[in-house]
């Protein structure tokens, strides 16, 4: 049966639009689930709900895209490991790009501007090495 | 669990093998450099066009590109194949190309691919653009990783991280990549090039700089499969394809459990098993070298270096000139150019290798190569073990 809200996909927007960071767990093997799939990529089940993660995560790997001062400078792009035993690529927003260590402990934010709602993340407090 | 493909080994070789405007070719199209190496390879080959009735190729811009292939060529093939699955797609062909002529749906099979991405009139910037349309990532393109690189960046972050490796022990990847360029006329860059020269070229997406990148090249490169029996009457000596695999895991950098462990080690084990080989019964190697890190990563999940170690086997020397493992030794990449997709210069630069006819850059007495392609951002890998008749 077709979701009226649409697909996973269009379900995390809205919820990230309206300031909110979820993701999905399966309900039949446990593992959390990203990026917002319609089966679970460990069982295959169909059955899996959103919920609200912690937020914390750890930075796994990381680099500086290198950009020119007057196109805004260079920038971070991080994979960060949440504790729920997922990765996905986001940005560390409140340290300088060379800052940003492989290990650092960071935190979920959303940040929404007109409307649209996006997914970054702040290293802790202390946490930056 | 599925069989070793054994039963395939040693049954096709490649018969013929061409490439055309590598480097650059102003003014023209992919299509016109795709035909110009197939009509050179089918003649390599000694045969005509009439001949060919299998095709497979892949385009990175056209969905549908195997058809205007097709009517370019003016061919009525009874099989194509036109897999797309990044720059290993002309490795991972090989396998459907074999089980075609073993079920004798054909008898010789084209593998074409050309590219004008360097003088081509559309620009990169808005490929690029078309591609953030027809291709989302919505889950990685709003943080603007500059893609691919910025993902063989996050690869070599962790590699450096959990193994030590080091900024110039990348580099010397790309002098080793040199240093074979260096042989070879046929190379796009050949000046000389020092660790300190990458260590101090510029940096884009850290910790890589411009000299840990592939160059962007124009080119076109083709070969043509037959049956063994076959291609014993055909002029050029054989080049047996004694094992394949491929393996494809994820699309994302993003999707990838470990970034320091590739397909690879899925698409190696199977290229070995179906030849009954392992790493050390290897005389050449060539492994796509988009990035520096590729090949580290390549050389450690093919078998050449337990995990962790290949940086210090590179810098060691071992696959420069004179090392133990001679690999990419065209330039690779890194120096003899990229055209777009570079699978199908790696099956070439081993089939050149195991002819005898690599000039300067030849390696004394090379009986077997294996040739590695990359697709994606890590995300496919093909494996072909090739042979000449002594290696069967
Ligand atoms: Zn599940």
């Amino acid at each position: 049966m077709v979701n009226q809200e649409g697909g996973v996909q269009a379900i995390y927007q809205a919820a990230l639009d309206q300031g909110r960071f979820e993701i999905q767990r399966c309900n039949d093997c446990g593992d959390a689930v990203f990026f917002p799939r319609e089966l679970c990529p460990g069982c295959g089940s169909g059955d899996l709900s959103w919920f609200r993660p912690s937020g914390k995560g750890t930075v796994y790997a990381v680099t500086t895209v290198r950009r020119k001062p007057e196109a805004g400078g260079d920038y971070n792009v991080s994979l960060i490991d949440l504790e729920e035993n997922v990765r996905l690529m986001s940005r560390i927003e409140n340290a300088a790009p060379e800052e940003v260590k492989i290990g650092m402990a960071v935190k979920a934010r959303v940040t929404v501007n007109e409307g649209h709602g996006l997914l970054v993340f702040h290293a802790m407090e202390g946490a930056a090495q | 669990m599925s069989g070793d493909l054994n039963h395939l080994r040693g049954k096709f070789a490649i018969a013929g093998v061409a490439t055309f405007g590598c480097g650059e070719a102003p003014g023209y199209t992919d299509m016109e450099l795709l035909a110009q190496a197939a009509r050179l390879a089918v003649a390599d080959a000694g045969l005509t066009m009439k001949d060919i009735d299998g095709l497979c190729t892949a385009s990175a811009s056209s969905a549908m590109w195997s058809m205007p292939v097709v009517e370019y060529l003016g061919i009525r093939p009874r099989f194509v194949d036109a897999t797309m699955i990044g720059g290993s797609s002309f490795i991972a062909h090989l396998m459907p190309a074999m089980q075609a002529l073993e079920s004798g749906q054909c008898d010789a099979v084209l593998v074409a691919y050309g590219s004008a991405q360097r003088t081509s009139t559309l620009s990169r910037k808005e490929i690029g653009k078309a591609r953030l349309l027809m291709d989302p990532q919505p889950y990685e393109h709003p943080y603007q990783p500059m893609l691919p690189m910025s993902a063989y960046a996050l690869a070599a972050s962790r590699h450096m991280h959990d193994f030590g490796t080091t900024r110039r022990q990348l580099a010397q990847v790309a002098v080793s990549a040199r240093q074979w360029a260096r042989k070879n006329p046929d190379a796009f860059m050949r000046d000389p090039l020092t660790v300190d020269d990458v260590l101090n070229a510029r940096m884009v997406s850290d910790p890589l700089t411009v000299r840990d990148a592939c160059l962007v090249t124009d080119g076109g490169g083709a070969y043509v499969l037959v049956r063994a029996d076959r291609a014993r009457d055909l002029p050029q000596p054989p080049v047996y394809v004694l094992g394949q695999g491929t393996a494809v895991w994820n699309r994302q950098i993003s999707s990838m459990a470990d970034l320091t462990v590739t397909a690879a080690t899925q698409s190696g084990r199977d290229a070995y098993a179906m030849a009954g080989m392992g790493p050390k019964d290897i005389n050449v190697a060539e492994l796509y070298d988009a990035f520096t890190i590729n090949t580290l990563l390549f050389l450690e999940d093919l078998g050449f270096c337990a995990k962790g170690e290949a940086g210090a086997f590179v810098e060691d020397g071992h696959i420069a000139p004179g090392g133990s493992l001679p690999v990419n030794t065209n330039g690779g990449g890194l120096s003899w150019g990229h055209p777009g997709m570079y699978g199908i210069f790696a099956a070439i630069e081993g089939v050149r290798q195991l002819r005898g006819n690599a000039g300067d850059s030849q390696v004394a007495g090379a009986q077997t190569a294996i040739v590695h392609g990359n697709g994606g951002t890590l995300s496919s890998q093909s494996t072909a073990i090739l042979g000449t008749a002594a290696a069967l």
